[in-house]
């Protein structure tokens, strides 16, 4: 545990050390604002809750997530730090948990950064409060399956724009993947069975009630073993790839 | 004497290159061995090997008792290592980046404080410590990673070319620092400078292609040089051609090569017959036919004429 949190503080140092982080919750809260109030209508709506701030996340964070996790594994690769990282006596898991944590705590601030649109619909109205900070649990939740797989895909290159255009494409896919658009696709040669089971996977479908702050354990089961399975494929990528 | 490496029979392969094959030595507690061989020849591929980064393809490294492929953290807890081009997180500072290694080396408390100071010392890192590694110079980027690597007082170091970049005083106090230590651990050293083996190296290991072709002690190793034992002397450029035409027929000399002229002196040198002493037979001559020289020397040999004749 203690390796872990050594490497976590220093990727999250090393955030912060450019002011490229700084440009980034920049650029994520003006998305974020601008989305909840001209494309969502939030104060036409006359409701007090955060419905029209929610539910763009899943398409903000398709772009925002992979331009966070491209650079975790590819960028080691790129300089030649990994060769360093991986000599010092720490676990590749360890490596891999604590990059994958520093970066999803990082999106956790970006996130909780935006904590003035809470504000306003407190002034403005009594919303449910309670509804609100789940759906910021399962905002963040869903930011993690995208940061994972952003990060197994970062460890296969060295090239950080490939590890955002095939992580945006994967993640994507995992958006969409109860949409007629990718169920079509499938229709015909896999079983029904296999069909359904792709549209469970499908973030959308995960996130759209804790979206609303409905939180159904089986959707963070989902989210986390999301996150799992792909940290397991990322430390097995990571040993594999080190060698060539 | 302690064995702290050893490397049993070991191989990689990288598709259908084999760019380790085969390679077998110990190291011992107060050895400090030179890795030479010509770029390319898988020096590089056998320090990963033995830092736990690559794995063998077959054939076992064993540190301080520990096999690297089954313990990799216990290997690398007593391996301090210098990769190639010491590379590092350019975003950090050498402070950050030194705490960073002591916490993950498990230092705590003063010893941490007093280990950081030390190395901080030992590299003359004082005035670059808060500066991003990225805009540092060779020099200090080396030094920056030599200090990671000796940071936790390893047993074993494994240092890939550590003066490359360094200026004449630099090498020459990394060389100090690795006679220091070279008392009470096992360090292994890359390098292209045959002058830093004769330096610091108890032990040289010449590889090529993948394979060990010399394993020898740099005195011997330079022994096997055509210019072992070899006398160098200076005369009056006008006698050079009589002269060396009389230590050519001297029954152990085996030919004369003529060298360079300093102030009207000219430089012969006399190649002995199976590398003997000719040194006490030259003088004789020389007494004997009354030369005048001014300058009188025997060669130990030449580190990179043998390092040629081994390599190509």
């Amino acid at each position: 545990m203690g390796n872990i949190a050594i490497i976590l503080r220093r990727e999250l140092a090393s955030y912060f050390a450019s002011p490229l982080a700084y440009l980034y919750i920049m650029i994520f809260l003006a998305l974020s604002g601008g989305l909840t109030f001209f494309l969502g209508g939030f104060l036409e709506r006359g409701q007090a809750d955060l419905q029209p701030f929610f539910q763009f996340h899943p398409w903000l964070y398709l772009f925002l997530i992979p331009a966070i996790g491209m650079r975790l594994w590819a960028e080691e690769r790129k300089s030649g730090s990994i060769e360093f990282l991986m000599t010092l006596p720490v676990s590749t898991g360890q490596a891999v948990i604590g990059k994958f944590l520093a970066a999803w705590l990082f999106a956790g601030i970006a996130l909780a950064l935006t904590f003035p649109i809470w504000l306003t619909v407190n002034y403005l109205g009594q919303p449910d409060n309670g509804v609100i900070l789940s759906a910021y649990l399962g905002s963040w939740l869903m930011a993690g399956g995208y940061l994972a797989i952003s990060a197994c895909v970062s460890a296969l290159t060295r090239n950080q724009v490939i590890a955002f255009v095939v992580g945006a494409g994967l993640c994507f896919l995992f958006l969409m993947s109860g949409i007629e658009l990718i169920q079509a696709a499938f229709r015909g040669w896999v079983g029904e069975a296999l069909l359904e089971t792709l549209a469970d996977v499908s973030f959308l479908s995960n996130f759209h009630g804790i979206g609303q702050g409905v939180i159904d354990l089986r959707n963070v089961i989902y989210f986390l073993s999301m996150i799992g399975g792909c940290l397991v494929i990322n430390t097995a990528i990571v040993e594999l790839k080190k060698g060539a | 004497m302690d064995r702290l490496l050893q490397l049993d029979d070991v191989t990689k392969r990288f598709g259908p290159v084999t760019a380790v094959d085969g390679i077998s030595f110990a190291v011992e507690r107060g050895e400090v061995l030179g890795f030479l061989g010509p770029n390319g020849a898988g020096k590089t591929t056998t320090m990963r090997i033995v830092t736990g980064y690559l794995p063998a393809s077959s054939g076992s490294v064993t540190v301080c008792g520990f096999d690297v492929l089954r313990q990799p953290i216990e290997v690398k807890r007593r391996v301090g290592y210098l990769p190639e081009g010491a590379p590092a997180y350019g975003d950090m500072s050498p402070a950050g980046l030194l705490g960073f290694v002591a916490d993950l080396r498990g230092l705590k408390g003063p010893e941490r404080k007093r280990r950081l100071e030390k190395v901080v010392e030992q590299l003359q890192l004082e005035a670059v410590l808060q500066r991003p590694i990225e805009t540092l110079s060779k020099g200090f980027k080396r030094r920056v990673g030599l200090a990671q690597a000796i940071l936790a007082d390893p047993e074993v170091l494994i240092l890939d070319e550590p003066t490359d970049g360094l200026d004449p005083n630099q090498k020459h106090e990394v060389r100090q620092l690795l006679d220091e230590m070279a008392g009470e651990k096992a360090i292994v050293i890359s390098t292209h400078i045959l002058e830093e083996v004769e330096a610091v190296c108890s032990r040289a290991i010449i590889v090529s292609q993948g394979r060990i072709v010399a394993d020898d002690e740099p005195a011997a190793l330079m022994a096997r040089s055509r210019y072992h034992n070899a006398v160098e002397l200076r005369v009056e450029q006008g006698k050079a051609e009589t002269v060396g035409a009389c230590l050519a027929r001297l029954p152990g000399v085996a030919s004369v090569e003529p060298g360079d002229a300093v102030n009207g002196q000219a430089a012969l040198r006399a190649l002995p017959r199976e590398g003997g002493d000719i040194l006490a037979e030259v003088r004789d001559a020389v007494a004997r036919e009354g030369i005048q020289i001014s300058e009188l020397n025997v060669e130990r040999g030449r580190l990179d004429e043998v390092f040629r004749q081994l390599t190509t």
